[in-house]
């Protein structure tokens, strides 16, 4: 997995998860008014005083906000408060969308993603993104798992790809559920397998970052279930983002928790102190249910 | 009263018709208006159709039998020396009858006799007339009367008028699909005859074709040859130069369009992309005629080959170019319906817009795409006026786009103009092209609409 890793990596040779780059001596916090705090010691990411607009109308106002290696950040929020605008953020998918614009500065270690210089492809292969509806492409399984490595010329030989494909699969936790029916149509998979086949096709390019735009909304409780658990194990090799509806799923799955209330970041903190804890009332409300 | 009078009076006596149906429902349900069933309008419609129905069914079969009832009058009162006469004859005689009548030059003078039968026609007729004004009003008047009686609060006339409405749409709907199958069974009868002279097998696999028959029986010469595989492989190789042109463009400008274009530029580029398909066929044949065909033939001659100056590569560019539209309106479509989640989901892996379009968009609407060709090749098979005025006539069996072809169309067009008895088998010929062309663009449709069709399934 090391040398696949290492692959993609194509830009910067000094980024990999492995080595990150020195911290910084001290820790600047932003100029924020987010309670809590948004920094981390060893950012694989930063944001600082991210506003999103679409035409005139603002969707994020100033969110600073670090990204952890090897964990999983959760953000939650009542609709329409700008979470998915924040995380299409995150992989520059917003340019997809002709209004957006997009000011502040985000960093993936140490590299303004926003810069002139950066190329959007190698961004995007190495911060991978999850939507809330499985898109599985139609094609077969397989090809779905190959579409990445393919596109970013990842494997030389068959057997290469095969293998890329196959560990994929593996770490979605779908290889022993598809294996016989590599071929077949992706769009013929039940919901949840769908859904875990859209993530085993964005591990098999290789990400740091895996962003998740309320993976299971579309899913049923058992298939959430598996997914959740899935979602534990990959924080081993990534980092992960997940943007979530439920509360309880915030709650199981990440170590942070940031609250989003009508484009501004209200609170971020430890998932259990923001869960038992909660320093601003809006966030309590959130929490107890009092709207949302 | 004349036709057009009665239409307009049975108009006004709809349009009271309607209003005496509202008026008598308000005043039924009296301060209870709230009790009506339906709307009041609904009962104003009610009357109204009842009024207008009828009467119209009426008229139209009083048209459609008027003429050969009196007619047959006629005959039956003329002289005895008059009924031993020819069909032909006495249809002669008719002819003059109501040239007289109407006022218009008559071939001949007419008999004492004739006078006499004349005038009898006049009487008919005006009788005639007269019943159906009198029979026309009281129908009408009588369904207004009729229906304006069953007005009560709790008649149901929604229902009735969205039922009588159902039915005038289903009558409606049927005419165009019997029209069509009426259509295609005269084809297939003139077809027949002209099968039990010339054998299909000569038709469909004979290699050469010249249709000139003898007009007179004592005419030497030409006895007539039906092979039709020239006329479809001239018709094949225009189409195939047609597709060359429109499937590439048409199809880079729809990708062009959907992807890549702002939309405000899209918003003018499509129509104007669509006025090709709205230009006269006979405006693109002199252009492919008087402008294209001569600039083939003269860069042709500088290069040493030989260009005849009406070539099929002449008339397949300016199909192709007339054939654009279909193809780009159709693929743009399509590609446009390939859902956003599958571009985004290309495009968070970190594909390229150009790899998202090649490897996941195309493929995926590559069904509509094949459709939307078919529909543009059956269009460019059915085209004429190109052809006639760009390819020539000659069917010439080659596969050289720079020799003169002649197509199926073109043919039947040829075939049909000039002075040769109807039952000829050139003649005849023209039915038995027309019935291969409408079966293989049929076909066509019908695995384009199938093809499409199944596409669309596919995301919904
Ligand atoms: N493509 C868009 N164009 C214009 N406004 C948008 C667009 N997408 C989202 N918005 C607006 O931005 C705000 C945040 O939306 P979103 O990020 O989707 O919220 P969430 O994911 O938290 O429900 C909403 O008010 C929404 O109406
Ligand atoms: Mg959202």
């Amino acid at each position: 997995m090391l040398n696949q890793k290492q692959a993609v990596l194509l830009e910067s040779p000094a980024q990999t998860n492995d080595v990150p780059p020195p911290a910084p001596a001290k820790i600047q916090e932003p100029d924020t008014k987010t309670v809590g705090r948004v920094t981390v010691d060893k950012p694989i990411m930063t944001t600082r005083n991210v506003d999103v607009y679409y035409g005139e109308k603002q969707a994020i106002i100033d969110v600073s906000i670090d990204i952890a290696y090897n964990e999983v950040l959760s953000m939650i929020g009542p609709s329409g408060c700008g979470k998915s605008t924040f995380l299409r953020c995150l992989n520059r998918m917003n340019d997809t969308i002709e209004s957006a614009r997009v000011t502040g500065k985000i960093e993936l270690e140490g590299h303004d993603i926003y810069d002139k210089k950066t190329d959007v492809v190698t961004l995007r292969a190495r911060v991978g993104m999850v939507f809330q509806k499985p898109n599985p492409f139609p094609k077969s399984v397989y090809e779905n798992v190959a579409y990445g490595p393919r596109i970013h010329g990842l494997a030389r030989k068959q057997a290469e790809l095969d293998e890329i494909v196959q560990t994929s699969l593996q770490r979605a936790g779908l290889w022993e559920e598809v294996k016989d029916r590599l071929s077949e149509p992706g769009t013929g998979l039940s919901g949840g397998q769908q859904q875990r086949l859209c993530i085993a096709r964005s591990i098999a390019v290789n990400p740091d970052i895996i962003l998740m735009d309320e993976p299971c909304s579309a899913l049923d409780p058992i298939a959430t279930a598996r997914i959740e658990e899935l979602i534990d194990e990959l924080r081993q090799n990534y980092s992960i983002v997940i943007v979530t509806h439920s509360m309880q799923q915030a709650a199981r799955v990440s170590q942070r928790t940031a609250y989003f209330h009508l484009g501004d970041l209200i609170e971020v903190g430890e998932t259990s102190t923001i869960f038992t804890n909660p320093q601003e009332k809006l966030t309590e409300d959130y929490l107890t249910g009092r709207f949302g | 009263m004349s036709t057009p009078l009665l239409i307009a009076v049975l108009l006004l006596l709809t349009a009271a018709a309607f209003e005496f149906g509202r008026r008598r429902a308000l005043q039924v349900a009296g301060s209870e208006f709230r009790t009506l069933h339906s709307l009041p309008r609904y009962y104003g419609s009610f009357t109204a159709l009842w009024c207008a129905l009828p009467a119209l069914v009426l008229l139209g079969a009083w048209l459609a039998f008027e003429d050969k009832i009196i007619t047959n009058l006629v005959i039956t009162d003329l002289p005895a020396s008059y009924q031993s006469l020819s069909e032909p004859e006495l249809n002669l005689i008719i002819n003059d009858l109501r040239n007289h009548l109407s006022g218009n030059v008559v071939s001949r003078e007419l008999s004492p006799d004739m006078q006499v039968a004349a005038a009898h026609y006049g009487n008919l007729r005006a009788t005639s007339e007269a019943a159906l004004t009198v029979l026309f009003l009281s129908v009408a008047m009588l369904g207004m009367g009729l229906a304006w009686r069953k007005i009560a609060p709790d008649f149901w006339a929604r229902n009735r008028v969205e039922a009588i409405v159902k039915v005038l749409l289903i009558i409606c709907s049927t005419l165009a699909i019997f029209i069509t199958i009426g259509i295609v069974l005269s084809v297939l009868f003139e077809s027949i005859r002209f099968f039990q002279t010339v054998s299909i097998f000569d038709f469909l696999f004979g290699l050469e074709w010249s249709p000139q028959t003898a007009i007179r029986e004592d005419q030497v010469g030409s006895s007539g040859a039906f092979g039709a595989v020239p006329l479809f492989a001239g018709t094949l190789l225009i189409s195939v130069i047609a597709m060359l042109v429109a499937a590439p463009i048409g199809l880079t400008s729809a990708i062009y369009l959907s992807e890549y274009s702002h939309p405000r530029f899209r918003a003018t580029a499509k129509p104007l992309l669509e006025i090709l398909a709205g230009i006269p066929t006979v405006v693109y044949g002199f252009f492919a005629a008087l402008t294209v065909a001569p600039l083939i033939r003269d860069v042709g001659n500088n290069f040493g080959l030989e260009v005849s100056s009406e070539s099929a590569l002449a008339a397949g560019l300016v199909m192709g170019i007339m054939i654009i539209p279909f193809v780009s309106s159709i693929s743009d479509d399509v590609i446009n319906a390939v859902p956003q989640s599958l571009r985004d989901g290309s495009l968070a892996l970190g594909s390229t817009q150009s790899e998202m379009i090649r490897k996941v968009v195309l493929p995926a609407a590559l069904p509509g795409i094949v459709g939307g060709m078919l529909l543009a090749i059956s269009r460019a098979i059915g085209e004429t006026m190109i052809v006639v005025m760009a390819a020539g006539l000659a069917a010439n069996l080659t596969a050289n786009p720079l020799e003169a072809v002649t197509t199926v169309t073109v043919q039947i067009v040829t075939l049909l103009v000039g002075d040769q008895e109807f039952d000829s088998p050139k003649t005849l010929a023209a039915f038995a092209l027309g019935l291969m062309l409408f079966l293989v663009t049929l076909a066509l449709n019908v695995i384009a609409l199938y093809v499409v069709r199944k596409y669309r399934e596919q995301y919904e």
